[in-house]
C-alpha cells in the first residue's frame, strides 16, 4: 500500500498531513508507506500510489491518476482522516 | 513516533501577538518579516511564502483558523526558523473550509530532510484541537511559547 501526501513546496503542510495519516492508520491497524511530495512531481511519485491525500485547494492540479484522491479539510484532526482512510481502503 | 522532536527556537522577535493585516498578504508577509527579524530568512523568504500561495492557492490553511505559511528550502533561509503571528481580526485566504484566519505560523527549513523532523513536533502540537484558539487569544509570547512548548533561544526551556 502506497499513500502520497500534497502540498505546493512538498515540504511543511504535506509533512504534517504524512505523520497525521500515519497516526491515522495506526489506529486503524492498516499498514501503509507515506511520501511527502509536491504537486510538480505527483505525476511520478504517486504513479504506483493508491490514494492520495491533498487539499481542497490543490485537488484541480493533481491531474489523471488511477490513485483515490482523499481531500482534508483540518490535518491536524486524527478522526476526519481515519474516517476518510477508512472509507478509501475498507 | 513518541520521541520528542523539539522545534526550532521561537524567540520575542519571531512572535507578532494582535496585528490589524488588511488580507492575506498582509498576514504573510507580517510571518514572514517575524522571521527576518529573528534572523532565519532574509526578505526574499518572504516574498517566496507569498508566491507559494499565489501559485498554488490557499492551500496552507491546513485547520479552521490556522495557516502554515511557508516555502520550499532556498539560499534566502539563514537557518531554520518559526514565527508566529496572531491577528486582532481574522482574515480570509480563500479556502473552502477553514476561514477566515487568525493564527498563522511561518516555517523556514534548510532542507527537506531537516524539515520532516520538526514537522512531527508541530503536529504534535496542534494535534490538540485547544491550541489554535488558545494561540489566538494568547496575549504575551511566554503564553505562545508555552503553548508550542517551545523555548525563547537554544537552550534550557524558557
Amino acid at each position: 500500500m502506497k499513500i502520497v501526501t500534497i502540498c505546493g513546496a512538498g515540504i511543511g503542510t504535506s509533512g504534517i498531513l504524512k505523520v497525521n495519516a500515519e497516526r491515522a492508520l495506526e489506529r486503524l491497524d492498516i499498514e501503509a508507506d507515506i511520501t511527502a511530495t509536491d504537486v510538480a512531481s505527483v505525476g511520478v511519485v504517486a504513479a504506483d500510489a493508491q490514494v492520495i491525500l491533498t487539499s481542497p485547494e490543490l485537488v484541480d492540479r493533481i491531474g489523471k491518476t488511477n490513485a483515490d484522491v482523499i481531500v482534508i479539510d483540518n490535518y491536524f484532526d486524527i478522526d476526519e482522516l481515519a474516517a476518510k482512510l477508512e472509507i478509501a481502503l475498507g | 513516533m513518541k520521541e520528542t522532536m523539539s522545534l526550532p527556537p521561537l524567540p520575542d522577535s519571531a512572535i507578532t501577538i494582535g496585528l490589524r493585516v488588511d488580507d492575506w498578504q498582509g498576514a504573510v508577509r507580517a510571518a514572514g518579516q517575524a522571521l527576518e527579524r529573528s534572523g532565519a530568512t532574509t526578505p526574499e523568504y518572504t516574498d517566496r511564502m507569498v508566491g507559494v500561495i499565489e501559485e498554488f492557492g490557499a492551500y496552507v490553511v491546513i485547520a479552521p483558523g490556522f495557516a502554515l505559511a511557508h516555502a520550499r528550502p532556498g539560499s534566502d533561509v539563514l537557518t531554520e526558523g518559526l514565527s508566529v503571528l496572531t491577528l486582532a481580526e481574522p482574515v480570509a485566504f480563500g479556502h473552502p473550509h477553514n476561514d477566515p484566519v487568525q493564527v498563522v505560523v511561518g516555517l523556514a527549513v534548510t532542507s527537506s530532510d531537516e524539515h520532516v523532523h520538526f514537522v512531527a513536533e508541530l503536529a504534535n502540537v496542534f494535534n490538540d484541537e485547544q491550541v489554535i484558539p488558545a494561540l489566538a487569544r494568547a496575549t504575551d509570547a511566554d503564553g505562545i511559547r508555552s503553548l508550542l512548548g517551545a523555548t525563547a533561544s537554544n537552550g534550557e526551556p524558557s
